[in-house]
């Protein structure tokens, strides 16, 4: 977590001015309580209404002073958290994008916002405040005691039983109340979660009949967390009075030891009013104290959250390697395992292939049986448990990570484009690329004739995931983005799946016709979108059970008859 | 929802907490009497403290007693307070939550499609949160502040009139700083949330979608996007930071002026005789005390304005209209045959819209009806009025030949079987799922029910079988195996009557084969209606729907439409044929 305090670096100044000033500031408290006093024993008692005239000009420049001191504190203490948590956000940022698929499949996407947003702000408030007060708050309390002492070091005695005692009861309160608040917060997330449940599945439970149930079952968790939050709202409600009984005390005793010591002359009546009066500040720096001690407890969790994050490495080391060797096998797949760690089966187990340049290749399967996994070791978004994956005669681990991605082009599983306008989109394949390879890329991508249709054409708006466009158009734009860099190698995973036949089958042509002859890999569980590959690849379970031609694998391979067949039946006949 | 029924609402719930709110009251003003008691005490004590050989010490016990016993029952009566602010607070807000959740239960699908899952559950969790949050601080400081500010204006004033004005007059001073720095503060936190939401937007795409930023290498540009907005969101919070905090800094300065203020007139009403020392050091704590709950105030307003604002929006959902009621008497019989009619009926969700019109149909017992047509022709919208979810407009939907309306929403769903392509698992485990239509099944029943859907194999390689809690909306089960759970839930039941809803692309060939199987198994002697996209399904169908534009365009079986060669033809030859 002390990582963190680097991003605070380039503000160091600012760190240590800020609490300077609010020192100064509370120094200038400190001595109001000290110009009263001497008011009431040398102003008043000698009637010199001159010198309380003064004394009372000292009061309100020691106001101004304190009034500037404060606000450059505030400024510089703002500056700081601000300046720190950009910083943090910044390089957050950075770092998250650098890991690959598999730390951020294991982090997973809402967490990573809350980090970003919710996380950080909760550490800008925590420095907002730590800067302002953690170093404020007891040194007014310490000075309190100070001044008491220069007063009357006996009086100031009181001083030392109460302030400790203080903090022992502001200590305990939280140390109970801290972690049952977590407690509340579970609780809150579970009635949230019961909520959210029934709305999504409102035509189930009715269907069911479960109305009754779901609402018993509310109606309990709803009660727990009202018994948890009666519960620690009312431990906590006992701070505000056992800290004024405190103080209480501590004034009760000053008066009496006070009155002891100014009827033998020690000290003088004016004394013990800036006495009580220190006593006074010391509870009203302590209720602060108390809710920065909340606001420093959920920062450093807000920290270790995010820190935890900043901690994960990415698992991936990119080579330097730019040329591979010359040979027209473009892709093999050596002996290749893939084991995801929070599984017990292999996702790929000892897959062996090659690909030669411009071939098209079919990877036919089920839902799990490994097809998008295997598509994905290509540009390495996930990495081999064993074996190795070459291109074009060398291990893609050698090779620089934007070399390899720029030769390929990638259509995934889930049609999305982002915020900004169809040609905007399109230039993430290819920013350099003219109007009219991105007319070609989308004629190609059976994406023309809707785009030409739509008014502003490509400068078009997408709104944010696409959501302008139907599931079919969008995933025509993504294949059009994949072509626009002209990619060695193409990858469509799964992405025509929105698509008509008859729209897929002119996508399958316009792709044959393509001039810079790419590798393409097709995805599919239509066993129609594969059919006319150069190589069908058969996944079951992780393993190859078929490989070859439509012809051969008609004749041969089991899994591929039941999956054809089984659309067959689609196909006879009209 | 206006602001009059928001707060009537609000009474309407506290009604019930009276007992709290009067107790919590009374206690606040014995607090705030005695908090102002207490420096009017001390200041009497000093005044005992007067010099050398000059202290009256039985006085000042005697004081000092009083002080300790002010002390004792302000401490009870603030912790009461708070106590009894809690009880009321929560126990309120506990009524709300339960009725705005009942409230979803008999809600009509109208409304509830209409408004976003998100929307609604905010209204239920985090509006009812800043409610609380709001109404228990309004609670504990509202009221106390302004009792401190009228309790010590009124000693004030009772003690020194002069010294009382020099308060009242300085104090104009604070609201106006506050109000006038709150009110640039507005600006600036506005500017400051719009940035942060543009951030948060551009997060969620570049983070949300990092696959695709990674596979076309948009790292450097994402970067540079982002850097600009947070630069940006760096100045605009600098900003709305250190203005807000300026408040707290100038009212403690226009709090010295008055403190200063008090000092001058007290010295010099002390000097012309017409004040004590004792007293001058009570007005001083009292100025202390009295600009402090102006500032807690006027955050206290908005924050109730804010809560206010919250509790509407949960009480519009409380008062939305609910489903029509249901008929008492249940006239099905125990097993129906599963006789399904529909006589004229008209349907629209959006009266400019039509949608279904006059659509007539006769189904008997043991039929299958397949509804095909184009994605969005709203296929769904069959389910929607067979269910009873939505009422047709006008005509009858009768089973058995019982008009539904007469027969309970329960009774009614009783009988039908139904499997959503839009899958949906509750939290909890997998036999809990299963069991929804059949709480007291036994362990064998489950299992042979999912057994005879294939789901029973994936389940026992689950770690811990069919007690294996799967999280929210059925956290790491794959879309195939969440669609068998769904179906195995309805084989456990067996329904008279089913409605299915094809899975479209979810589920692989080779699983999907199996379901068809099941689904075969399940629909034998059953009346069924099928939203379907399989041909094999299609054919086998007695009688086909054609929808497109939510309209059923033509009805008959496969070979009858096809001869037509109207709308099904075309549809069938784009779809299956090359």
């Amino acid at each position: 977590m002390k990582k963190l305090l680097v991003y605070l670096k380039p503000y160091r100044w600012e760190t240590v001015l800020a609490p300077l000033f609010k020192m100064f500031e509370a120094v200038l408290e400190l001595i109001v309580p000290l110009v009263m006093a001497s008011i009431i024993d040398m102003g008043i008692a000698n009637k010199d209404s001159r010198y309380v005239l003064g004394m009372s000009g000292v009061l309100v420049a020691l106001g101004v002073v304190g009034l500037i001191a404060a606000v450059t504190a505030q400024y510089f203490s703002a500056k700081a958290a601000v300046g720190f948590s950009a910083g943090v956000r910044k390089a957050l940022f950075s770092h998250l994008q650098s890991l690959s698929y598999k730390e951020t499949d294991s982090l997973g996407t809402s967490t990573m916002i809350t980090r970003m947003t919710g996380d950080v702000n909760l550490m800008q408030t925590g420095v907002n405040m730590t800067l302002r007060l953690l170093l404020r708050s007891p040194f007014v309390v310490l000075g309190a005691m100070v001044m008491a002492f220069l007063i009357d070091p006996t009086s100031a005695l009181i001083f030392v039983a109460v302030i400790p005692l203080l903090y022992l009861v502001v200590w305990l309160i939280m140390r109970i109340t801290l972690p049952r608040y977590k407690g509340v917060q579970k609780q809150v997330d579970g009635v949230l979660l019961k909520t959210r449940e029934n709305l999504s599945g409102v035509r189930v439970i009715r269907a069911f009949n479960k109305q009754d149930d779901e609402r018993e079952e509310f109606n309990r968790i709803n009660e727990n967390l009202t018994g948890a939050q009666c519960r620690v709202g009312g431990i906590s409600a006992l701070m505000n009075p056992l800290t004024y009984v405190i103080v209480n005390l501590g004034i009760v005793v000053l008066i009496y030891v006070g009155a002891i010591r100014v009827d033998t002359g020690i000290i003088t009546q004016g004394m013990v009013v800036a006495l009580i009066n220190y006593m006074s500040q010391i509870l009203t720096e302590l209720v602060k104290f108390a809710n920065l001690v909340v606001t420093i407890t959920k920062a450093l969790a807000g920290a270790k959250r995010v820190s935890d994050v900043f901690d994960i490495q990415s698992s991936q080391c990119f080579g330097t390697r730019t040329e591979g060797e010359k040979t027209d096998e473009i892709l093999r797949f050596d002996n290749v395992s893939v084991q995801y760690y929070s599984e017990t089966q292999p996702a790929l187990s000892s897959v062996n292939f090659s690909v030669k340049a411009g071939e098209t290749v079919g990877i036919l399967g089920g839902t799990g049986s490994g097809k998008s996994t295997l598509v994905n070791l290509i540009p390495r978004f996930y990495d081999v448990t064993q074996g190795s994956v070459l291109y074009q005669g060398a291990d893609l681990r050698e090779y620089d990570r934007d070399v390899l991605r720029n030769r390929m082009g990638i259509v995934p599983q889930k049609a999305v484009l982002f915020r900004g306008t169809i040609r905007d989109n399109l230039k993430w394949g290819n920013p350099d690329a003219t109007d009219e390879e991105l007319w070609q890329a989308l004629r190609i991508a059976q994406a023309e004739d809707f785009v030409r249709q739509k008014e502003r054409g490509l400068d078009e708006p997408v709104e944010q995931g696409g959501r302008n466009f139907s599931g079919g158009q969008r995933q025509r734009l993504t294949i059009a983005r994949a072509l626009v860099r002209k990619p060695e190698i193409l990858i469509l995973d799964d992405s025509a799946s929105a698509l008509d036949y008859a729209t897929e089958a002119s996508l399958r042509m316009a792709l044959k016709e393509l001039s810079f002859k790419p590798t393409v890999f097709i995805v599919s569980q239509r066993a129609s979108s594969v059919r006319h590959a150069d190589l069908i690849l058969v996944l079951d379970d992780g393993e190859i059970v078929g490989m070859g031609t439509h012809e051969t694998l008609i004749s041969e391979c089991d899994v591929y008859q039941e999956i054809y067949y089984s659309q067959f039946e689609k196909e006879e006949t009209v | 929802m206006n602001r009059k029924k928001t707060l009537k609402t609000v009474f309407s719930y506290l009604r019930r907490y009276w007992g709290y709110l009067v107790l919590s009251l009374l206690l606040a003003l014995v607090t705030v009497a005695l908090t102002l008691y207490v420096p009017i005490l001390t200041g009497r004590a000093v005044d005992e403290i007067i010099g050398v050989d000059n202290v009256n010490f039985s006085k000042i016990l005697r004081i000092i007693g009083l002080i300790g016993i002010s002390v004792a029952v302000t401490a009870f009566a603030q912790w009461g307070m708070s106590y009894f602010n809690n009880r009321l607070t929560y126990g309120m807000v506990r009524d709300i939550r339960r009725d705005a959740f009942a409230k979803i239960s008999t809600l009509p699908l109208r409304y509830l499609d209409a408004n976003p899952v998100g929307d609604l559950v905010s209204r239920i969790i985090t509006d009812v949160d800043s409610f609380a949050d709001g109404l228990l601080l309004g609670f504990t400081q509202l009221f106390t502040g302004i009792a401190t500010i009228l309790g010590t204006l009124g000693i004030m004033l009772a003690l020194d009139l002069r010294i009382a004005l020099v308060v009242v007059l300085v104090t104009p001073i604070s609201l106006f700083v506050a109000s006038f720095i709150a009110k640039r503060t507005y600006l600036m936190f506005q500017v400051q949330s719009a940035t942060r939401g543009e951030q948060t937007a551009l997060i969620d795409e570049m983070i949300g979608q990092q696959k695709i930023v990674q596979a076309f290498s948009y790292e450097n540009k994402a970067k540079e996007r982002f850097e600009d907005v947070n630069e940006r969101l760096r100045a605009s919070s600098l900003k709305a930071t250190f203005y807000s905090s300026l408040v707290n800094p100038s009212t403690r300065f226009v709090n010295s002026l008055v403190y200063a203020g008090v000092g001058l007139a007290g010295a010099f009403a002390v000097i012309s005789g017409g004040l004590t020392v004792g007293l001058l050091s009570s007005f001083l704590s009292y100025a202390n005390q009295y600009t402090k709950p102006f500032n807690e105030i006027s955050g206290v307003m908005t924050e109730l304005q804010n809560s206010l604002v919250c509790a509407s929006r949960v009480f519009s959902l409380i008062y939305e209209e609910s489903e029509s009621e249901d008929p008492q008497a249940d006239p099905l019989p125990e097993k129906v045959s599963g006789n399904v009619s529909l006589e004229k009926v008209s349907f629209s969700y959006d009266p400019n819209r039509k949608l279904i019109e006059d659509l007539s149909l006769s189904v008997s017992p043991g039929q299958r009806i397949a509804i095909v047509g184009p994605t969005g022709c709203g296929k769904t919208t069959v389910i929607n009025l067979l269910m009873r979810f939505y009422d047709p407009i006008s005509g009858v939907i009768k089973v058995d030949n019982v008009d539904i309306r007469k027969i309970p929403r329960r009774s009614l769903r009783k009988n039908y079987g139904m499997v959503l392509q839009d899958t949906w698992l509750k939290s909890g485990t997998i036999r809990d799922n299963i069991v929804m239509g059949k709480p007291d099944a036994s362990d064998e029943e489950v299992i042979a029910a999912a057994k005879a859907s294939h789901a029973h194999s994936f389940i026992k390689r689950l770690p811990d079988g069919y007690d294996t809690v799967i999280g929210e909306e059925g956290g790491s089960l794959s879309q195939g195996q969440k669609q068998l759970l769904c179906i195995t839930r309805v084989m456990l039941c067996l329904p008279p009557m089913l409605i299915l809803d094809e899975a479209t692309s979810s589920i692989d060939t080779r699983t999907e084969h199996r379901i068809q199987r099941a689904f075969a198994k399940l629909m034998e002697g059953r009346t069924s209606f099928i939203v379907a996209h399989r041909l094999s399904t299609i054919r086998e169908a007695d009688r086909i729907l054609v929808m497109r534009d939510g309209r059923v365009i033509e009805q008959g079986t496969h070979s009858e439409l096809l001869s037509k060669n109207g709308f099904y033809a075309e549809l069938y030859r784009s779809q299956f044929a090359h």
